[in-house]
């Protein structure tokens, strides 16, 4: 993470962001480019997990920072500002996306999170990772194509949740949904990458790799 | 507490966030010791977790902040953000206007300088060589690259240009343009001025 003073510990930063804030409204406008520097890459996340699509989450992200800049009034401090920001760029994509599908008509599945209990397909062992597996960029691509292959709403959930680290409770204001939601959604998705990735099954994805005898990941 | 397989695979995802409570903690750590599949998940879990949770899983597009600051910067009223600097634009948006008014409402007579006042805000020196062009409503400094009509340049002093009605060029001639240092238009509102070039 860049060495901002708004990427340091969360009560350091909601300090200094405070004061940053304060003086963005007060005119200095430029200082809004120091104020989301720690979070380009978290907007970029938050907007390709809901399109998918490289440009289309580029041009959400740039259009979610702008208007990040033209409502800073209205940014609450009881909020962080990485929560707000980052549910900006969530309603952007989201809307972006319902331009993009003529005709919305999600199936009613989709709507609820009530699947029944999930449960795991893989018991393999699969203990330590070493660390620098995910230099090599063949991992992380079947790590990516894995996660695309979950549903939309698990996959915003995961992605916001355990790869931008936001906390439950900012997941579920992010998406708009409740705390038990990201919770049971979190859940099933944590346990359907482990069943893609785990070794047991074959590791769909570590056969893919084609690893040596011995030499997998893990 | 007694803790069954199929509890543990619906709370092992809050056990890994600390969301349950402590009595099935413990209950879930005591099962965990004495089944092998389950471990298996929960290590599995964690190691998702811990794969997808590092910063090399969160790439951007090449180029990314650059076209983000870009674009930024397109969308905020100033570069620099001064607000002074934005209403110093303003006004002198307002000058080039009121020029146009005059000179149309003049058409070929001469204007007078009622008062050095009136023009207090621009310092550029009377006996200054610039060039205008005939039919046109600035004026530069020879050689300024903002000049559309090379062929029809007229030269005379930045005074004479002045009562003639010209407005100055807003890049050869921004240093003049203001009463001190940091009042200036931003490149941003610079761009602006330059789309609303009457040349």
């Amino acid at each position: 993470m860049p060495e901002t003073t708004a990427s340091l510990g969360q009560t350091g930063e909601s300090r200094d962001e405070e004061a940053l804030i304060r003086r963005i409204r007060e005119g200095e406008a430029e200082l809004f480019y120091e104020l989301i520097r720690p979070y380009e890459r978290r907007v970029y996340a938050a907007a390709l997990a809901i399109l998918r699509n490289e440009a289309d989450a580029e041009d959400a992200a740039q259009e979610a920072v702008l208007k990040a800049f033209k409502h800073i009034r209205q940014f609450r401090a009881e909020a962080r500002f990485s929560t707000w920001l980052i549910q900006i760029a969530v309603n952007e994509a989201r809307m972006r996306r319902r331009k993009q599908q003529t005709v919305v008509v999600e199936p009613m599945v989709e709507q609820r999170d009530e699947e029944g209990p999930y449960t795991p397909r893989d018991f393999a062992d699969w203990r330590e990772i070493p660390s620098e597996t995910l230099e090599r960029a063949e991992v992380r691509q079947k790590l990516a194509e894995a996660l695309s292959s979950l549903g939309q709403k698990y996959r915003e959930v995961f992605i916001l949740r355990d790869m931008q680290q936001l906390s439950i409770e900012e997941t579920a204001k992010a998406l708009g949904i409740s705390v038990p939601s990201v919770k049971t959604r979190l859940l099933r998705a944590r346990l359907m990458l482990r069943d893609l990735l785990a070794p047991g099954l074959g590791g769909s994805w570590s056969k893919a790799l084609s690893f040596q005898k011995g030499s997998k990941p893990w | 507490m007694v803790v069954q397989c199929a509890e543990v695979w619906r709370e092992v995802s809050n056990y890994l966030d600390g969301e349950v409570d402590p009595g099935l903690r413990a209950g879930m750590e005591e099962h965990f010791r004495g089944c092998r599949h389950c471990t298996a998940v929960l290590d599995g879990a964690r190691n998702v977790i811990q794969l997808y949770g590092d910063e090399r899983m969160l790439e951007v597009p090449l180029g990314f902040s650059q076209r983000l600051h870009r674009r930024l910067e397109e969308g905020m009223p100033g570069r620099r953000g001064n607000a002074f600097g934005w209403m110093m634009a303003l006004g002198f948006a307002a000058l080039m206007l009121l020029s146009f008014e005059v000179g149309n409402v003049a058409q070929s007579t001469t204007l007078q300088i009622r008062s050095e006042q009136a023009r207090s805000r621009i310092h550029i020196p009377a006996d200054l060589v610039v060039v205008a062009v005939s039919d046109g409503k600035i004026f530069h400094v020879p050689g300024c690259k903002f000049i559309h009509d090379k062929d029809k340049l007229q030269t005379m002093t930045a005074s004479e240009a002045l009562r003639q009605g010209y407005a100055p060029c807003v890049r050869c001639l921004r240093e003049y343009l203001s009463e001190s240092r940091g009042v200036v238009p931003s490149e941003a509102e610079m761009a602006r001025l330059e789309l609303e070039d009457p040349e």
